[in-house]
């Protein structure tokens, strides 16, 4: 399932859902992505997050199927914030079930690597000196790169 | 043809969002891309790095060398940052 909202999520109310009947689940990972504020020259006082409604669920969709071919998940859970978020703020909740725990992790870790890559989502952030647009790191394209074939 | 831009393209294309008239002797994105450069001087600051463009057709990836014709949503924005 994927869901994309300003709002916030209880990742504790998510996580019972997404179990919630199946008792063959016996295991959940879980990824929670925060709003970071590295301090100093640096400071971050708010996050924008802006994406392309339409094809940003067509991608999270496409993600998450995916992970269902890859793996023998259960359930499988993404959902993306927008809008203004300040530090310490949740922004993504990545979650998996599956029987055994390896497919549960892998799975969870894949969708996080691929969503960075894949969905159509920008950050900029509000510092003191002014607004600026977040950049791609390459690091999130070999950590996407692992995960071959690509789809 | 409608176009969006999105993030630091749209900050720098100043519009969200345009519609127009492909002209006929455009097929690919590739050449709309020249083709949007000449209408601006700020398109044509936004789309001089090509390396920096990610472009969806009908909310697809897509390369440079997809066709493009009349009646397509076109997106152009810059390598994607969520998560």
């Amino acid at each position: 399932m994927i869901r994309v909202q300003r709002e916030d999520f209880d990742v504790g109310a998510e996580l019972e859902r997404l179990t919630a009947g199946n008792h063959r689940i016996g295991g959940v990972a879980s990824f929670v992505g925060l709003v970071r504020d590295m301090g100093g020259s640096d400071r971050v006082a708010a996050l924008n997050l802006e994406h392309y409604p339409g094809m940003t669920e067509r991608k999270l969709a496409e993600i998450e199927a995916e992970a269902h071919r890859r793996w023998p998940l259960d359930a499988a859970l993404i959902i993306h914030r927008y809008g203004r978020l300040e530090p310490g703020d949740q922004i993504v909740l990545v979650a998996t079930a599956s029987s055994h725990r390896e497919a549960a992790l892998a799975a969870c870790q894949f969708l996080i690597d691929w969503l960075k890559t894949e969905a159509p989502f920008w950050k900029s952030e509000a510092t003191p000196a002014g607004e600026r647009w977040v950049k791609a790191r390459a690091e999130d394209d070999a950590a996407r790169a692992r995960w071959t074939p690509p789809l | 043809m409608r176009l969006l831009y999105f993030a630091s393209l749209r900050a720098r294309v100043g519009c969200a969002e345009e519609e127009v008239a492909l002209p006929p002797q455009i097929h690919d994105v590739a050449g709309l891309l020249d083709w949007l450069r000449t209408r601006s001087d700020r398109h044509a600051e936004a789309l001089c790095n090509l390396r920096l463009v990610r472009v969806a057709v009908n909310q697809d990836y897509v390369g440079f060398g997809h066709p493009v014709r009349e009646g397509d949503e076109v997106a152009l924005f810059p390598p994607v940052t969520g998560g």
